[in-house]
Order: C-alpha cells, then sequence, then structure tokens
C-alpha cells in the first residue's frame, strides 16, 4: 500500500511517501490512522492531529470510513488552499 | 481548457483565445499572490499540488460549470511552485452568449478551485515559513455536490 503525503504532514515527517503493509485487521482509513499514529514518534505527532487531516485512495476524495486495499495509493493532507 | 503550470499566465493571451470565439460576453478571474499577510512582508509564496489528482478535480468543476450555465468556452490555469508577490496564480475565463452566465460560471469556478483542487500554499517571510490554513467562509460556499 502506498501511502503519500503532502503540506505540513509531509514535513514533519520528513518523506513524502512510503510502502506500508498494515496488519489485516486494519480495514478502513480510521483504522489505517490509529496504525500509523504507532510507526514512530513523527508519525504520531502527524497523525495526533488526524480532525485537521483530509485523505483521498486512488486520487478520490474519501471519508473516514473508507475500505483500504493493499494495492491502495492513500494520500493524507490538510484541507486545500489553492486559488 | 485545463492547464496546471509552473510558469506565469500570459493573461493577454488567453482572453485573446476567449476572445476568438465570437460570443456575448467573457469574464475572468486573475488571482494574485499578495505582498503582506498579519504578520508582515511575503519574500515569495509556494504553491505544492498533488499531480495525479489535480487535473481531474479541475476537469469535474469544469464540467460541471460549462454545462450548468451554458458555456461556450472555458479557461482554468493554475500555476504551481515559486510565486512572488504581484505575480499571477491562478486564471478563469469564461465565455457565454450573456453576461450573467459568464459571471456566475466563474465565480463558481474559482470558489470551487479553492475548496475541492489539490493545492497548498505556504507563505515564505525572512526568517518564517506559514502553511496557509483553509477558511471556514471558503468552505461555507461550498453547496453543490457533482
Amino acid at each position: 500500500m502506498k501511502i503519500v503525503y503532502f503540506s505540513w504532514l509531509k514535513e514533519i515527517l520528513g518523506i513524502s511517501e512510503e510502502n506500508v503493509r498494515p496488519p489485516k485487521n486494519i480495514k478502513n482509513i480510521k483504522d489505517l490512522i490509529k496504525w500509523l499514529g504507532t510507526k514512530s514518534i513523527k508519525h504520531r505527532k502527524v497523525f495526533l492531529k488526524s480532525k485537521n487531516i483530509r485523505c483521498s485512495v486512488n486520487h478520490q476524495i474519501v471519508d473516514k470510513n473508507n475500505k483500504i486495499k493493499n494495492n491502495d495509493e492513500i494520500a493524507f493532507f490538510p484541507p486545500f488552499t489553492g486559488g | 481548457m485545463i492547464k496546471v503550470q509552473k510558469q506565469r499566465i500570459n493573461v493577454s493571451e488567453q482572453n485573446r483565445n476567449l476572445l476568438k470565439k465570437r460570443i456575448g460576453a467573457v469574464v475572468n478571474f486573475i488571482g494574485v499572490a499578495r505582498p503582506l499577510n498579519n504578520s508582515g512582508k511575503i519574500k515569495y509564496i509556494e504553491i505544492e499540488h498533488y499531480p495525479k489528482m489535480t487535473e481531474k478535480k479541475i476537469k469535474e468543476i469544469e464540467v460541471f460549470a460549462s454545462k450548468k450555465w451554458k458555456l461556450n468556452h472555458c479557461i482554468i490555469i493554475h500555476r504551481y511552485g515559486k510565486i512572488k508577490p504581484g505575480e499571477n496564480i491562478v486564471y478563469v475565463g469564461t465565455a457565454a452568449q450573456h453576461r450573467n452566465n459568464a459571471f456566475k460560471a466563474c465565480e463558481f469556478i474559482i470558489d470551487y478551485l479553492k475548496v475541492k483542487a489539490p493545492f497548498w500554499k505556504i507563505e515564505q517571510q525572512n526568517n518564517k515559513k506559514t502553511y496557509v490554513k483553509s477558511k471556514k467562509k471558503d468552505e461555507k460556499k461550498i453547496k453543490v455536490n457533482y
């Protein structure tokens, strides 16, 4: 599973993407956020603020109950600020 | 027509492209990088985007607006990378038979771009970098799901 990060999430983590293999009981975005938050101190810092984080699965914006699969590209980012 | 690009937007060229269509009304919006924020002078802003998703999200907005307001033509260009104060950031141009539709579509497109297209801004000052936060008032404008 490919995880992509943008904006301040990328800066705190020091990486723009990573490949992960979550355990089988990780079924949706909410589970994934909890699990990713245990990966490192930096991850914990990022995912503690998960209320301010939006996400997409395969380039579609989804909510945190969205189910996930092993070959998904999942992105985490703050609300958009273009224009 | 949609473009996501690093270089400055040639506004005159885009307006000429819209005027070529020989229709009744052309409206455009140009977003410009501000020289100041609440804590002082801005050296430059930096815009990041999600390449695999950006054009797709802009296209959804363009398709919806073009259909709803019967546009004859629509141009949306958004920049990314480093942008200095005074430079353009985004261009929205709409062409329709009548001004009302061109105005409404242009306003809709820029409002939805702000909230639905995956861009993130940083304001760089002398010794400070700020991630721009989204505004509640922008999110409140979003009422249509397409």
